[in-house]
């Protein structure tokens, strides 16, 4: 990609007291696609989220949102108007009903899409008439994810939508986020549900206490990262196996589990010539990815 | 034409559709001239990235297999060539059918015929040194 990247962060940090929530984040995500941030409960997903949104105050560092910097008040204030948010409260007036959800935010954004807020409300099944206080979670994350899309932001940015949606209602979700990065928004969504974001996303981010871990394209991983199995009747030295490409080995008796992140060929070629009686190799996924990266760290 | 991705696969969703495509196309699943569904469409009925679509329509039209219309679609063409590969592997799936008819009669195992054919397909030159 060549264009301008839609979220650029430099260093960013971000402590309360003594305690770095996040560390030192270089964060780059590219336009035009989907991009998943991993990450677990309290690795800083959320608080990341709320310095790119101008709603919490950086310790240090900075960062841009559609080449808008994030710390400076009155280019944020021009970012929120090109940005949407869904956040994990789901923030929405509890003594209006849906319809006069729609019409109220509606007034703010003059490009409001009509045609897809009432498409969403069909296809979401949202009751015009209820107030928002009687809506269930699932709904409630409906008509927050409706309000979002129906502006046609050029950056969406989700925090765990998925959560409070039943199986059904994650798949709508999905498949409106990818609908609507179609139409040319870039979509950025944290969540702990790793499938979720293994099947719609482009790349991939992962924070893990503050820090970014990990950022790659999913492509990338299915194409080389594999888990090696291998048996050896005699074992070799581990410094035999010094390939670039191996995370790490893990050895139980004369089995061996090598994780690696590419090579795998040269990897297998090396187990043979060290008489390997059996050897396999299985596709990583981002759960193993995300769990292995976590246990690094 | 109904798709099938994977994403525990080992292989990019991209690739994956490229295959099947191809695949629909070798079969006569997809006929020349057929239109293919729009990238949103297709990426919200396989609830994937657009771009997984963009990607593998973009490599499929480079390779000659998909033509793209601005506005209308992707929609499948098949030169000379192509049906003539089309050709060879419907021909190819005749002679294994009987080939693997003749190895049930002589009383092989479908297991035993499948490790035969991946032997054959993955270390063809170790299964020469032993013969």
């Amino acid at each position: 990609m060549i264009d301008a990247p839609v979220i650029q962060t430099r260093a960013l940090t971000k402590s309360y007291g003594r305690v770095e929530a996040v560390r030192s984040l270089d964060l780059v995500v590219a336009p035009g696609c989907i991009t998943g941030f991993l990450g677990r409960n309290g690795a800083g997903k959320s608080t990341t989220i709320k310095m790119l949104l101008g709603m919490i105050r950086p310790t240090s560092g900075d960062g841009a949102v559609l080449g808008r910097r994030i710390t400076d008040p009155r280019e944020n204030v021009e970012l929120r108007r090109h940005v949407a948010y869904v956040s994990e409260d789901k923030r929405l007036y509890a003594y209006m009903t849906v319809e006069q959800m729609l019409r109220f935010t509606a007034s703010f954004y003059p490009d409001w899409r009509h045609d897809i807020a009432e498409n969403l409300l069909r296809e979401y099944e949202l009751p015009r008439e209820r107030k928002v206080r009687a809506l269930s979670k699932g709904m409630r994350t409906k008509l927050a994810l409706l309000l979002a899309f129906a502006r046609r932001p050029d950056l969406l940015i989700l925090d765990e939508p998925g959560d409070g949606l039943d199986p059904f209602g994650i798949e709508q979700l999905l498949q409106s986020l990818v609908a609507i990065c179609a139409e040319g928004t870039a979509v950025f969504f944290s969540s702990h549900q790793i499938a979720e974001v293994e099947r719609i996303s482009d790349r991939v981010a992962i924070l893990e206490r503050g820090r970014l871990i990990l950022d790659l394209s999913l492509d990338d991983m299915r194409e080389s990262y594999r888990q090696i199995d291998v048996v050896f009747p005699g074992l070799p030295a581990e410094r035999d196996f010094q390939i670039a490409g191996i995370r790490r080995i893990r050895a139980a008796g004369h089995q061996w589990s090598v994780f690696a992140s590419g090579n795998a060929d040269a990897i297998v070629d090396r187990a043979r010539d060290f008489h390997a009686s059996s050897i396999q190799v299985t596709p990583v996924g981002l759960r193993e990815i995300f769990l292995e990266m976590a246990r690094e760290n | 034409m109904l798709f099938r991705l994977n994403p525990a696969a080992g292989q990019p969703l991209y690739l994956q559709l490229m295959d099947q495509i191809r695949h629909a196309a070798e079969t006569g699943l997809l006929q020349d001239g057929d239109q293919l569904p729009g990238i949103r469409t297709l990426a919200e009925e396989l609830v994937v990235s657009p771009n997984t679509v963009v990607k593998a329509y973009t490599e499929l039209e480079n390779q000659g297999l998909l033509e793209l219309r601005q506005g209308s679609g992707a929609f499948l063409t098949l030169d000379r060539r192509a049906r003539h590969r089309t050709d060879c592997v419907q021909h190819a799936h005749r002679r294994i059918r009987d080939v693997i008819g003749q190895l049930r009669e002589d009383g092989l195992l479908d297991e035993e015929i499948r490790r035969a054919f991946e032997a054959e397909l993955l270390y063809p030159a170790e299964s020469l040194r032993k013969r």
